[in-house]
């Protein structure tokens, strides 16, 4: 049962994949179909799953036997517990919607059966790293997410950017991909084993710096899949594909896999401080970047990107509270499953009535030919800055109590950049509604000189919208009453209260302090006053915003030329060292043998020579050896 | 007389030979030399025949014999030829095996 979740979607890719173009009229169908089917399954085992007593909820099944050798065991095996139930109703539920809306989106692209089979692909990797009961099968799946996003990023490969885009994307995964790589060995060699229930219950037998060592390769991991500062240049490139692609890796799969990650590994960060600092200061730090880049970005979906990148920040930042904020981090998790996969398709939406223009400075004054777009991209819009009673509300209040509750210095610090991050939020989101819906109309012909004339989607890319709208609207409050969420999760992940120094009604009366400035702030400058076509100069910090806070420059300096530097300089080695040695060697027994061809001169009587001084010399040392 | 002496006589030849070969150009002095020091050779062996009491060296020496006579027939129609080719006897004229 728990295997069909992840071999529904992977049949379809496989079929899609491998059909042929006989699919291409009703294939994207058969793809919505078994994902649907996928979110049928998972939902029968949560309605199974709830009939149970909170601690007999995991359920366990092996497949096979992957690698029965003795002393590693490797075994394709499922565990659906209550983390990854949560996640599986996400990856399908979201992952459906996302279908659904595009085979409305890709409708007129050539390549619609590939899109699907690719779509299907990667929500069969998403299912088999949430449900797999050892690191290795996760590792899998890992790889997975990592070949899926590479060729859905890559959608267009027409196009060189996005082809550049896609490498990118799979060249910094591959770094997160050789931490995880590095944490499962040093596992095996820790606890000689793999499987989660081994290795997490056997944590306190291990020392702290093997712990340490451990987590931080994890976070290295979590990292690359889930865009966190120093491995977040990825994300905003990502844009390049198709924006149900956006939808998708931003809000049920992809980038949630680093949260599982370390929620999942939750034991081994416990009996490591130091590693769960360090992963704190990632999500603060990312947190803030991303909400930076995020406000100064003119095209929509980079704009969505940034706030991705801070979002995950937040949850990240929620995972390294420890036992106090894994509950948070998935919550805020799951409520930005649902608002952020409405704002891409909303921005997807907007992109399609106008001919496929991204810059916002050239959107304006849109919500009365968009309505339904309008409304459901507000409703996020309003989940997303935190709204009181929507889902982010909850959800966002929840991590920067949790940050203050830490308790200390740390708490003071975490839970100040948690309210600043809901500012910036706050401020981002609301640039992106006042430039897209409101304002005076900017339209300007595209590049082939065709007016562009905004219309509202189709059905089929609106009726996903609006539902996902809902579950912007209420699935925080649902998790947040009676603390169902909570309770839920508690068996997998424990749950402590923190101690907060400041009172839960001050922090959510400083979260709308901080929610109104953003807003306020933003309407200051546009909103009042209409918004320049073109992009002023702006600050110095601006202008580093546009540029994704240099982290291109970043690395192009550090890693791309001092990379060209290394091997210039190896080469250099190589040709002058290496080569040097070996010409040498070639070169001396060449002039060598060029002398001693002269003794060959054709005279027979030199060779006599030879010949008798060679014969005298063997018996005088014949002679020799004899008299000693 | 001691055979002994007959060793000396042979070391004498050889050496007249050994000169010979390596000091005259005339191919067919060189030639004759050659069979000098082959004599010479002959000469020791027999003469340590003697010396030892047993047959062992004379046998050797039939062998060079007969050795020395193929040697001599293949070497005078080398010569001769040489001599038809470049109307000269002289070893320092074939010179041409080289590199």
């Amino acid at each position: 049962m728990i295997g069909l979740l992840v071999g529904v979607p992977l049949l379809g890719a496989a079929v899609l994949l491998c059909g042929g173009r006989r699919l291409d009229r009703g294939g994207h169908w058969l793809g919505t179909l078994l994902s649907a089917a996928s979110f049928a399954i998972g939902a029968a085992l949560f309605l199974s799953m709830l009939g149970k007593d909170a601690e007999d909820r995991a359920m366990h099944s092996k497949l096979f036997s992957w690698v029965p050798v003795e002393g590693f065991q490797a075994d394709v095996a499922f565990q659906l517990d209550q983390l990854s139930m949560t996640f599986v109703l996400l990856i399908t539920g979201v992952g459906t919607l996302i279908h659904i809306y595009s085979v409305g989106y890709m409708e007129h692209d050539p390549g619609r059966r590939r899109f699907f089979g690719y779509l299907n692909l990667f929500l069969a990797a998403m299912l088999l790293l949430v449900l797999a009961d050892n690191f290795l099968l996760l590792y899998v799946g890992w790889e997975g997410v990592g070949l899926a996003s590479y060729l859905l990023i890559g959608f267009w490969q027409h196009k060189p950017s996005a082809a550049t885009a896609a490498k990118k994307a799979f060249l910094v995964n591959r770094v997160g991909d050789a931490g995880l790589a590095v944490a499962i060995f040093l596992m095996f060699t820790t606890f000689g084993s793999f499987a989660f229930a081994p290795v997490l219950s056997s944590t306190g037998e291990a020392g702290e710096g093997t712990l340490t060592a451990i987590g931080l390769m994890l976070l290295l991991a979590a990292c690359g899949k889930s865009a966190q500062v120093p491995l977040q240049s990825w994300l905003g490139d990502a844009m390049e594909g198709p924006t149900p692609v956006s939808a998708l890796i931003h809000a049920a799969t992809m980038v949630t896999a680093g949260v599982y990650l370390i929620t999942r590994s939750g034991a081994i960060f416990n009996g490591a401080p130091d590693a769960q600092l360090v992963v704190v200061v990632v999500g603060g730090v990312t947190l803030l970047f991303g909400a930076i880049v995020g406000c100064a970005k003119d095209d929509i979906k980079k704009a969505l990107a940034g706030s991705t990148m801070s979002q995950i920040g937040y949850m990240i930042l929620a995972a390294g509270l420890g036992p106090i904020g894994y509950a948070f981090a998935i919550m805020h998790l799951v409520t930005h499953g649902f608002f952020k996969a409405g704002l891409f398709l909303g921005a997807g939406s907007v992109m399609h009535g106008m001919n496929d223009e991204v810059d916002m400075r050239r959107y304006g004054g849109l919500r009365t030919h968009m309505p339904v777009t309008f409304v459901t991209f507000g409703l996020g819009y309003l989940a997303i800055i935190g709204f009181p009673g929507l889902s982010g509300f909850f959800s966002k209040d929840q991590i920067i109590e949790a940050a203050f509750g830490k308790g200390g210095t740390e708490g003071w610090i975490l839970g100040a950049v948690t309210l600043l991050g809901a500012a910036l939020t706050a401020y981002y989101m609301t640039r992106v509604m006042l430039m897209t819906f409101f304002g005076e109309k900017r339209w300007q012909p595209d590049a082939e000189g065709r007016e562009p004339h905004p219309h509202e989607s189709p059905k089929i890319m609106t009726i996903p919208m609006i539902v996902l709208a809902f579950g912007s609207v209420f699935a925080g409050g649902l998790f947040k009453a009676g603390d169902t969420f909570v309770d839920w999760l508690e068996p997998v992940t424990a749950f402590e209260h923190g101690h907060s120094p400041v009172s839960a009604t001050a922090v959510t009366a400083s979260t709308i302090v901080s929610l109104v400035l953003g807003v306020g702030v933003a309407w200051f400058q546009y909103g009042r006053k209409p918004v320049p076509a073109v992009a002023p100069r702006g600050s110095l910090l601006t202008r580093a915003a546009r540029r994704d806070l240099l982290q291109d420059d970043f690395n192009h300096v550090v890693l791309v030329s001092g990379g060209t530097h290394l091997t210039r300089s190896l080469v250099y080695v190589d040709n002058k060292v290496v080569d040097g040695a070996v010409n040498g060697t070639a070169a001396g027994f060449g002039g060598l043998s060029g002398r001693l061809r002269r003794l060959q001169n054709g005279f027979a009587r030199s060779y006599a020579v030879s010949m008798f001084g060679g014969a005298a010399v063997l018996i005088a040392a014949t002679l020799l050896m004899r008299a000693v | 007389m001691s055979p002994i002496n007959y060793v000396y006589l042979a070391a004498l030849l050889f050496t007249i030979g050994a000169a010979g070969v390596l000091i005259r150009r005339n191919a067919i002095v060189v030639f004759m030399c050659i069979e000098l020091m082959l004599n010479a050779a002959n000469l020791t062996l027999v003469a340590f025949s003697r010396m030892h009491g047993n047959l062992d060296g004379q046998i050797m020496a039939f062998f060079v014999m007969v050795v020395a006579a193929a040697e001599v027939v293949v070497g005078l129609a080398i010569i001769v030829m040489l001599y038809r080719a470049r109307h000269s006897a002289s070893v320092d004229d074939a010179s041409l095996m080289k590199l």
